[in-house]
């Protein structure tokens, strides 16, 4: 794929959980929430990411790669033996599903940087960073797609619930899910780019449009991120990364920067928070994502639900004991909790921020 | 009354079990267990009334012409899309851009509803459209209204939720919005005018919250306590000259 291609929209659905208890719930809850929405797609992606699925191997990074053709798994775990101590390697179990009838091959790798490899300065997480992006823009047909700790994303083309069954989603258990139907209209439906989008332990799902998707990209290569899935939602998945990782903003305060309000509103507000406002677009103005856009992104710690600013998008929220529910639509929450405590719709722009205990 | 059991039933095979009971003559439908299916009531002629039990998915109501359907639930998004004649009634909470194009009946919600209801509804005369919303109203509010009439009442307010949000009548043209209590002329459209209800308003209101109020079960006086703002287009062709020079 060549990852100088420049746009992708899609319409589609989307779902998630978060248990604050970090109760692990079995993956067959998200899956019936996704399925209710199963027309908000057109069977041309769909995907599942959960968190605390991998117990027993958290201390190490969980690669998942997908590969067009067997024989590039060869050059890819040269490359991987040649920069990680490799824990455990295994195909990711898939099912045969009678709808999906070409897949990649699909592999997971549970890894670590070797310590004679992180020279000078760089970080752990910077090196697992680069070598995503190195391996997926430079080795053919080999895609990392799902590459943080603990937790791991499942998707390819075709309906929600023959993507489920072919991963067998309900053998996951996890803390924190999050799911997605797609419906693209402007790019070819291919494996890589059904949602999640994840690097490290980011994850997200997306619906709309990222029209800002050229800016955003020049931006997010001028720090070495290189955009390589055909799909919009990548830019948001790689924005996180930078904005909250690497320069350590606030997860509220990268949710102003992604959807910034409105000059208009920074003029009304009192002097100290119009200029952090203001700075803050300022600095940030090629991170604003433009367009309509509601997006679910998952991290180690916790869950986080926005829309655009003039919610062109639909967002719910509902509360039901330690759970918090986001979803396109109330049914798909209601789907899998017929009586939440609350169900209410966010706000355009206004972040819904739910942490782990 | 006929029943329908919607679990689990595709929408197009409970549409279908609608539309066969309204052809075989029945008055009055209930359909249970309805979660999220699409298309609910669209394009239905009769006076026919539908009992729906649970949320029900997105564009229901649209191009209906005559038919009653009560909602004992939160609704969601796209309610009543160029609606002709007969009413939506909505125990709970609704979603965004409700009442699209709408041209005549009547959608009543007892909640609140999200962004741009009321978007570019028309009426004339008597052939005109009407949306009653009990609670709150999120952005473009009546963006772009041709005609009608929507009423916001804001009732059961949390303290600092604003009744309504940004962009109130952006684009308005026709129609007239009465909102109860004051209107802050900063959040409104630029050809919007802010008045007070005249005699003849006063009826409309009565007459529609009278209505609204028997059907959502509330008390008139209680609603008719404090005072409500007319909102109006100031320019009935605001963009006539936008072409001419």
């Amino acid at each position: 794929m060549d990852h100088n291609y420049q746009k992708d929209i899609s319409g589609c659905g989307l779902t998630g959980l978060i248990s604050k208890k970090k109760r692990r719930l079995s993956g067959a809850e998200i899956v019936k929430s996704l399925c209710l929405m199963n027309d908000r797609g057109n069977g041309l992606g769909a995907g599942y990411a959960a968190y605390g699925i991998y117990p027993d191997f958290k201390d190490f990074y969980a690669f998942h790669i997908m590969f067009d053709e067997p024989s590039v798994r060869w050059t890819v775990e040269e490359y991987l033996k040649a920069n990680y101590h490799i824990e455990k390697i295994e195909e990711i179990p898939t099912f045969p599903v009678k709808a999906i009838s070409i897949s990649p091959l699909l592999v997971r790798y549970f890894v670590k940087p070797l310590k004679e490899r992180l020279v000078g300065e760089v970080q752990e997480a910077d090196f697992v960073v680069n070598s995503v992006m190195k391996v997926n823009s430079e080795i053919e047909g080999a895609y990392i797609f799902s590459s943080g700790k603990n937790m791991g994303a499942f998707k390819g083309v075709g309906n929600p619930c023959d993507i489920a069954e072919f991963f067998r989603i309900e053998d996951y258990e996890g803390y924190i899910w999050t799911a997605h139907t797609r419906f693209p209209t402007n790019t070819p439906g291919w494996w890589g780019g059904a949602h999640p989008f994840t690097l490290l332990d980011w994850s997200i799902v997306h619906n709309g449009e990222i029209s800002s998707y050229g800016i955003n990209k020049r931006y997010l290569e001028m720090y070495g991120y290189k955009l390589t899935l055909l799909t919009d939602t990548e830019v948001a998945a790689y924005m996180l990364d930078l904005l909250i990782r690497r320069h350590g903003l606030s997860i509220p305060t990268a949710c102003l920067a992604l959807a910034a309000p409105f000059w208009k509103k920074i003029d009304d507000r009192d002097k100290d928070e119009r200029e952090a406002l203001t700075a803050l677009r300022q600095t940030y103005g090629s991170a604003l994502l433009n367009g309509p856009f509601s997006i679910l992104f998952g991290h180690s710690k916790g869950l986080v639900g926005i829309n655009d600013r003039i919610k062109l998008r639909p967002l719910v929220a509902a509360i039901k004991d330690d759970i918090t529910y986001m979803a396109s639509e109330e049914s798909a929450i209601r789907a899998i909790c017929p009586n939440p405590d609350t169900v209410w719709a966010p706000r355009a722009g206004e972040p819904v921020i739910v942490d782990l205990d | 009354m006929f029943e329908i059991n919607a679990a689990g039933v595709y929408y197009r095979d409970l549409n279908r079990q609608i539309r066969d009971a309204i052809a075989a003559g029945q008055k009055e439908i209930r359909v249970r267990n309805v979660n999220g299916q699409y298309y609910i009531g669209d394009g239905l002629r009769g006076n026919a009334t539908i009992i729906i039990e649970g949320v029900p998915g997105n564009d229901m109501a649209a191009f209906m012409d005559g038919t009653t359907l009560i909602v004992k639930a939160n609704a969601q998004d796209n309610i009543s899309n160029t609606m002709n004649s007969g009413k939506v009634v909505i125990h709970g909470n609704a979603g965004d851009v409700l009442g699209y194009g709408m041209r005549g009946g009547k959608l009543h919600i007892l909640g609140d509803v999200g962004y741009r209801v009321g978007i570019h509804m028309k009426g004339m005369k008597r052939q005109a459209p009407t949306i009653v919303v009990g609670g709150t109203a999120g952005d473009f509010f009546g963006e772009y209204m041709a005609g009608g009439v929507l009423i916001l009442l804001g009732l059961n307010r949390k303290p600092g939720i604003p009744i309504v949000g940004d962009y109130l009548g952006t684009g308005m043209h026709g129609g007239a919005i009465y909102i109860r209590g004051d209107v802050d002329k900063n959040i409104c459209g630029a050809e919007v005018g802010i008045m007070d209800p005249d005699a003849e308003d006063e009826k409309v209101l009565k007459e529609s919250l009278t209505e609204f109020c028997k059907d959502l079960d509330l008390k008139l006086e209680d609603i008719m306590k404090e005072k409500f703002r007319k909102l109006v287009p100031v320019s009935l062709r605001p963009y006539g000259n936008l072409y001419a020079y």
